[in-house]
């Protein structure tokens, strides 16, 4: 398909690789976009992954 | 929780992760991005590391880890944490270190020095010897600008880097079994260097590391060139010497001496020879003349002359009375040589001053040690000469050595004379070059009387001739003559192999130095050397090395300023072949339609105010992230609750709240960071769980916010079940208590009294702020931040920041919960979708799943996975001997044991295996089939195994969980668990699963703020929507609503929002209608709706339903509402105020959590206290004469509303505190309403005649009890529809394709709604927008010879899908059916069985538990 007809990119970039970024990516790419996740570190996760339980229901983070 | 997700991201198709990757630059707009990223050297190959971590295992340096908070350490080649994704390791570096960036030869100084820490001599020596081959000389003679530079000088003295390699040099000379390099296969091409000195030698052996064939011609009679006839032999031993050199020989270098270039051999011949290229390093022989009258007088010698016949073992002759003319390094040699040689007198005289002399300052001290004295700022005018030999020199005072340009060019006082006698002198004043053979040989000569070669590529005019060494360059040192002979090595295998000789040699050689602000003061190891007075003279050794003890002791002070010491020991551990140290960053351009931001946020650190917290000086006052870290299984503690200074359980833990936040007192942060509260209580309970002994845990908090769907019950399980304390209070101060590692707090109560407790362990719940990187990114992209520097969005638009097609959501747009962040972060994804929907499905890519493999006919080949889950499961049950048991099950042909079986690297081990074993069925022995086994059927289907040949046995959660305590019998148990799930494994049979088509059309629920949101949506994605609203118009709640507390106008946006919903062409809206019927199943529902007003029925086909159904306001029956007008609600108040002012107003009184809070509704409403201070401050700003009260339990303006509660505060509007079981009493009288409440501070009774008083009601759930069973959805005790997941799936209900927003989930701001309706779309879009739906195989099958047609089925089903067909017997909808097997269980006939469930596959299970039982 041409240039011209696709002027919008069907891409998007997800900055930030934690919970928040992790889910817009699903979501996207689930929906039929190529998702770019870019994380500053060497691995995805961010915050969430470092909590040991999470409330109200006591489950663990991981 | 969210390790399936991590696995779910990494290993999708259509999301790329750049990870170590920072976003630059955001060209052009939305729809049409370039996004330039810069994507930072990880130095592992992620493609090829297999995460096995013997990387790690290798690598000497321990850095801070700070996955756990700094609690920890780890390696500097590590993986983030044992889940991570990417499993690929990464290895840590801060640029190179100073000292291998200024070594001339570049050696790993760093690496040895780490490896030597570890006792790893050989492997450093190893290290050493890949820069450079001689650590023993070096270790000797060198001038060591590595230490000059060594960061830790900065702190008090450097490290002893060259010691400490003339230690490992000096380990291997006495060593039977010496470090020789290993050659490659030899090549054919032979190279001929002329010249042994260090530059010579140097280019042989790097050569020869390359397998060339070199032959090194020396004209001495001696190796080594000035190493052996100028450096003297007390400062380098010849035995040490003629063993480095050894080794170059070892290698298979081949040294002829006396062999002189242009007499003996000429280029022409070597190349007859067979020699392709010819490397000229013959050094600075002889001595530079003075030119000064009387110089040729007998006794007058020179230096560099005196200096080699001294070391040829010549006779030389001195007198008594020495005089050294010079002030370099080799004058310091001469003076010090001629002392030993037996002058009774060494004057050194040179042109500089002291602080001018050329020679290094150690060598000018050892000079004065040994007794020289050394006379400055004279220039010889003449030499006075007696029968032919000198008698001595006289003097001319110089003025100065260098010119106004610098140069070298003298000026004297020719007046100012001085005489010293002496009777022999030797001119040490700078060596030159013999080239006596250069004319022959047509080699170029330089101005100064050098070689001439190109100062990069060495290579001289004539092709294949290269030239290097002090005859290049001018006097240098011996490592400078090592970095040259290594270039020369590298230039001439480029030259032989054909290849560019510049490209990429240019090198920059950067560094970092680390902070040394904490460093504590260590002193440098001292070398014990011969004492001067113990100098005879002989050309014994002076300096005698270190032990190694010394050598530890030493090493141990680096800094690691590298971080990754480049000691190279990962890269031999590897055998993947994945790590790559010089893996450079690179930049990218993409091409974006949109870009989602949630770069997260920081903890705020306590550091700066240490006054008053003592975080960084006291070891038990930790963050609430740290404290989380030691809760963790997988943290510095292994989840064993111990605080750092002894590592002893604590018996008492106080939580400090609003560390950072809403202060501004210690910190700028006056917003609330909304999720401490919160995180502190779960933090006190999960303690407690932890602890062996009674622990007692106190919160000491201002207000307690726990204001999220639920929490509220958790705070009073906390307080009520638990015992958890909680202290409503102002800290005053914390402060450690001495002689002990305890703390005492003190701090006010409500009454304003002091009260003081000893604590084992404080807890800062440190609040969310913005990193500087993230506003340095937002600045990058032309982002706008609010005042807190979180993304600045509009309350009725919460996830558009000021740049149209960049989305922000998450902590970056305020600080929030994780419910919270993933609800935003969909809504993105809604945004982002709904922008570039026509553009969707352009770029994706699709997966070919592999053609499934024909099991039929194999016998069962088992394998049988056991995870240890961390210490999840290996902290209880013996993982080992439950995979050697499973090893030995019938049909298992192969047992495994994994740190994580989820991770990502074990899935792809576990595809080869599957592979080469020829696996048919396959076993895990971890964790739950809810969460895991999709993620393990995928990796089965991605090697051709049919999904459903797969089994797990749940040996965490309902084994090692369960029995800590019995670690034999939970073994045994697991044993057990892993036997019956081998039994079934073997008895199951692929099955097929089913695709039918998805209707791409939505129906919502309501037609409120949230309902009308979600459907835009969808509809602006071109996916055809109906809304069904009960009521007769759209808009919902909002309607009675004003504005929102930041002044949007709520009026005129439910307005706009009914008109767009109302006009769009792809949205149906059925007012008046109600839900009568639903059935279905996800993809393909039909909803029948009786439209109004005349209740015609109505089917509607859809894919998804989003429920939106939302809440209404409170009606009260408490404080004598309904039976006086001045009584009202806040929502009449702000309608009353809207319509009238407040001028009339005199006294307000506000009370707070009526209906909220209390047995019959225990949860917080969450929206009442800014609806009180919203409508407060509109009191207050149109009538600052009222008084408002607001009488409140705890104030909860969460997040960025703390700042509407501070504005109200400044206003004047006053604030008191009641209790719950002590609430206000209302009388209405013809003076006002009277408001009695008890006033904490003055603790005493206050009566207040309001003119009116306002009841802040909070929400109650729409009545959905009917529309929840004709759906069959689930709802919490309050009538709230209930979410599939909390944190994870808060907008999905579990029923899939039914999805759940606005306060239909619970109370919420108007923003909040529009965020979750948006979430909402954009999960129904993952729906929508594909065009077939997978139907799992998992489904009820009846055998219709044996069905009686009892009904037996038709009745249990829960989902109304058996039906009795037109042969009177019941069938069952695959489609529908939801596999839950009740009707199987049920069948009385034994004709229903459950696809994968199947009977003799159950019964297998008992049977095998029961083995040998029965």
């Amino acid at each position: 398909m041409s240039e011209k007809q696709y002027k919008k990119s069907g891409s998007v970039m997800v900055v930030g690789g934690g919970i928040a970024g992790m889910q817009s990516a699903l979501d996207l790419a689930n929906s039929g976009y190529y998702v770019y996740l870019v994380e500053q570190s060497s691995a995805i996760g961010g915050i969430m992954s470092e909590l040991d339980k999470t409330f109200p229901t006591n489950d663990c983070a991981m | 929780m969210i390790s399936p997700k991590l696995v779910e991201v990494g290993r999708h198709l259509n999301i790329e992760l750049l990870t170590m990757t920072e976003l630059m630059s955001l060209e052009g707009e939305e729809g049409n991005f370039t996004a330039r990223v810069l994507q930072h050297p990880r130095y592992v190959d992620i493609s090829k590391c297999t995460s096995c971590g013997e990387c790690a295992k290798v690598c000497p340096i321990d850095l801070s880890d700070e996955y756990n908070k700094g609690l920890s350490t780890r390696k500097a080649a590590h993986k983030r944490y044992a889940q991570a994704i990417p499993g690929a390791y990464a290895i840590s570096k801060r640029g190179t270190a100073p000292c291998k960036a200024t070594c001339p030869a570049h050696v790993s100084i760093q690496g040895y020095v780490a490896l030597i820490n570890e006792g790893k001599y050989r492997e450093a020596l190893e290290l050493f010897k890949e820069a450079h081959p001689f650590p023993a000389i070096c270790g000797r003679v060198c001038h060591h600008p590595c230490e000059g530079i060594c960061t830790r000088g900065d702190v008090e003295e450097p490290i002893a880097i060259q010691y400490l390699h003339r230690f490992i040099a000096d380990r291997d000379l006495a060593d039977e079994a010496r470090y020789v390099p290993e050659v490659p296969e030899e090549r054919e091409e032979k190279v001929a260097v002329v010249g042994s000195g260090p530059a010579g030698l140097s280019a042989a052996y790097f050569l020869r590391l390359q397998g060339y064939r070199v032959t090194v011609f020396e004209k001495l009679p001696v190796v080594g060139g000035m190493m052996a006839v100028g450096i003297p032999e007390y400062r380098l031993p010849r035995d040490v010497l003629a063993a480095e050199i050894d080794v170059i020989r070892d290698m298979g270098v081949e040294i002829r001496t006396r062999v002189a270039f242009g007499r003996d051999i000429t280029h022409e011949g070597l190349q007859e020879e067979g020699y392709k290229a010819l490397f000229l390093a013959t050094g600075l022989h002889l001595s530079r003349r003075l030119n000064v009258e009387g110089e040729d007088a007998g006794h007058v010698l020179k230096g560099v002359d005196f200096l080699r016949d001294v070391a040829l073992g010549r006779e030389v002759s001195l007198g008594r009375k020495v005089i050294v003319v010079g002030g370099g390094n080799v004058a310091i040699d001469v003076a010090l040589t001629a002392r030993r040689k037996g002058a009774g007198e060494v004057t050194l005289v040179c042109l500089e001053k002291r602080e001018e002399m050329p020679a290094w300052d150690y060598e000018i001290q050892d000079a004065l040690d040994e007794g020289v004295k050394i006379v400055n700022s004279l220039g010889p005018r003449k030499f006075l000469v007696e029968n032919g030999d000198v008698s001595g020199v006289e003097f001319k005072r110089c003025t100065a050595v260098f010119d106004e340009k610098g140069a070298f060019n003298p000026s004297y006082d020719e007046e100012d004379l001085t005489t010293i006698e002496a009777d022999t002198v030797i001119v040490a004043i700078g060596q030159a070059a013999d080239l006596a053979f250069a004319e022959n040989e047509r080699i170029a000569v330089s101005r100064w009387g050098g070689l001439e070669a190109d100062r990069l590529t060495l290579e001289t005019p004539i092709k294949g001739v290269f030239a290097g060494g002090d005859a290049l360059y001018g006097p240098k040192s011996v490592v400078e003559a090592v970095e040259c002979g290594k270039d020369a090595a590298e230039s001439i295998h480029r030259y032989l192999q054909g290849q560019d000789l510049r490209e990429g040699r240019e090198k920059e050689w950067t560094y970092e130095k680390p902070s040394i602000d904490q460093e504590p003061y260590r002193p440098r190891t001292k070398m014990r050397v011969v004492p001067p007075a113990e100098r005879g003279n002989d050309f014994r050794e002076i300096a005698l090395g270190f032990e190694e003890e010394e050598a530890r002791r030493e090493a141990s002070r680096c800094l690691k300023c590298g971080l990754c010491s480049e000691c190279y020991q990962c890269v031999k551990a590897c055998l993947a072949g994945a790590v790559v140290h010089d893996q450079e960053a690179v930049e990218r351009e993409i091409r974006v339609g949109s870009v989602i931001l949630c770069p997260g946020n920081g903890a705020f650190d306590p550091g700066p105010y240490e006054d008053f917290y003592h975080y960084e000086s006291h070891p038990n006052i930790l963050t609430s992230p740290e404290f989380e870290r030691i809760l963790s299984a997988s943290g510095p503690t292994m989840g064993h609750l111990a605080r750092p200074s002894d590592e002893k359980e604590p018996k008492k833990i106080a939580w400090l709240q609003c560390v950072g936040s809403r202060d501004t007192h210690h910190c700028d942060n006056s917003y609330c960071s909304a999720v401490c509260c919160m995180y502190a209580v779960k933090e006190a309970v999960i303690a407690k769980e932890h602890s062996n002994e009674p622990l007692d845990t106190a919160i000491f908090f201002m207000d307690m916010r726990t204001f999220g769907k639920d929490y509220e019950k958790y705070y009073d399980r906390a307080r009520d079940e638990h015992g958890v304390r909680f202290v409503r209070s102002r800290i005053h101060s914390i402060d450690p208590i001495p002689g002990s590692d305890d703390l005492l707090i003190s701090y006010s109560d409500e009454a304003g009294l002091i009260h003081e407790e000893r604590f084992d362990m404080v807890v800062l719940s440190v609040g969310l702020e913005v990193k500087a990187d993230t506003i340095e990114l937002a600045q990058r992209l032309g982002v706008d931040l609010n005042e807190h520097n979180f993304a600045a969005t509009h309350p009725l638009a919460p996830i558009a920041t000021s740049r149209e097609g960049v989305f922000a959501c998450g902590i970056f747009q305020g600080p929030k919960d994780i419910p919270s962040s993933v609800v935003e972060a969909s809504a993105a994804a809604s945004a982002a979708s709904r922008l570039l929907a026509e553009v969707r499905d352009t770029e994706t890519k699709s997966l070919e799943i592999p053609e499934e493999r024909d099991v039929t006919d194999e016998e069962p080949r088992i394998g049988v996975f056991v995870c240890n889950c961390g210490i999840n499961i290996a902290g209880v049950v013996d993982v080992p001997a439950v995979t050697e048991y499973a090893a030995s099950l019938p049909g298992v042909v192969f047992a495994d044991n994994n740190l994580f079986t989820c991770s990502q690297d074990t899935q792809e081990s576990i595809k080869e295996t599957i592979k080469e074993k020829g696996l048919n069925r396959i076993v895990v022995a971890s964790c739950s089939p809810r969460t895991h086994e999709p993620l393990f059927q995928e990796t089965l289907q991605a090697c051709g195994l049919n999904k459903y040949l797969f089994e797990m046995a749940n040996i965490r959660d309902q084994d090692s969980w369960v029995h800590g305590d019995e670690p034999d019998t939970a073994t045994e148990k697991a044993k057990d668990l892993v036997r019956m799930a081998v039994a079934r494994a073997g008895l199951l049979k692929p099955l097929g699963e089913k695709k039918i088509p998805i209707n791409r059309r939505a129906l919502v629920i309501g037609g409120g703020v949230a309902g009308m949101t979600a459907a835009l949506g969808l509809a602006g994605q071109g996916f055809e929507t109906v809304i069904v609203e009960k009521e007769d118009r759209l808009g919902g709640l909002c309607r009675d609503l004003t504005s929102t507390i930041e002044g949007a106008d709520l009026r005129r946006y439910v307005e706009e929002l009914s008109e767009q919903v109302t006009e769009h062409e792809k949205i149906q809206v059925l007012t008046n209608s109600l839900v009568v019927g639903f059935g279905g199943f996800k993809g393909n529902f039909t909803t029948e709706v009786l439209v109004g007003p005349a209740m015609y029925e109505r089917k509607i086909d859809h894919g998804v339903v989003i429920l939106a159904t939302g809440a209404v306001e409170y009606e009260p029956t408490e404080f004598s509402y309904g039976t006086d007008d001045r009584i009202m609600t806040q929502i009449a108040l702000s309608k009353r105020i809207e319509k009238q002012g407040a001028d009339d107003l005199r006294q307000v009184v506000m009370i707070q959590c009526v209906g909220s809070r209390n047995d019959e509704n225990p949860n917080c409403s969450r929206i009442c206290c800014q609806s009180a201070i919203k409508n407060a401050i509109h009191i207050k700003e149109s009538n600052p004469e009222a008084d408002v009260f607001i009488l409140y339990r705890d104030i909860r303006m969460y997040g960025l509303l703390e700042e509407y509660y501070r504005k109200a505060r400044a206003l004047g509007v006053l604030f008191f505190r009641y209790s719950k079981d002590d609430p206000p009493r209302v009388e209405p009288s013809e003076e006002g309403v009277k408001v009695i409440f008890k006033d904490h501070v003055l603790q005493r009774d206050v009566l207040i005649n309001a003119d009116l008083l306002a009841l802040s009601t909070g929400m109650r759930a729409q009545d959905t009890e009917e529309l929840a069973t004709i759906v069959k959805v689930t709802r919490n005790p309050e009538g709230y529809f209930l979410e599939a997941h909390v944190k994870l799936r808060p907008v999905d209900m579990a029923a899939e394709g039914v999805f759940v927003c606005g306060t239909a989930h619970g109370p919420k701001l108007v923003t909040e709604s529009i965020a979750q309706a948006m979430a909402a779309a954009s999960r129904a879009t993952t729906f929508l927008s594909q065009p077939e739906i997978t139907l799992s195989a998992v489904t009820a099958v009846v055998d219709q010879e044996r069905c009686a047609a009892c009904l037996v089925c038709v009745r249990s089903c829960p989902f109304g899908v058996p039906k009795i067909n037109e042969d009177g017997v019941s069938e069952i909808d695959e489609a529908l059916c939801h596999g839950c097997g009740i009707c199987a269980a049920e069948c009385p006939a034994k004709a229903i069985e459950l696809n994968w469930y199947e009977d003799e596959q159950l019964m297998s299970k008992v049977d095998s538990l029961l083995e040998g039982v029965m």
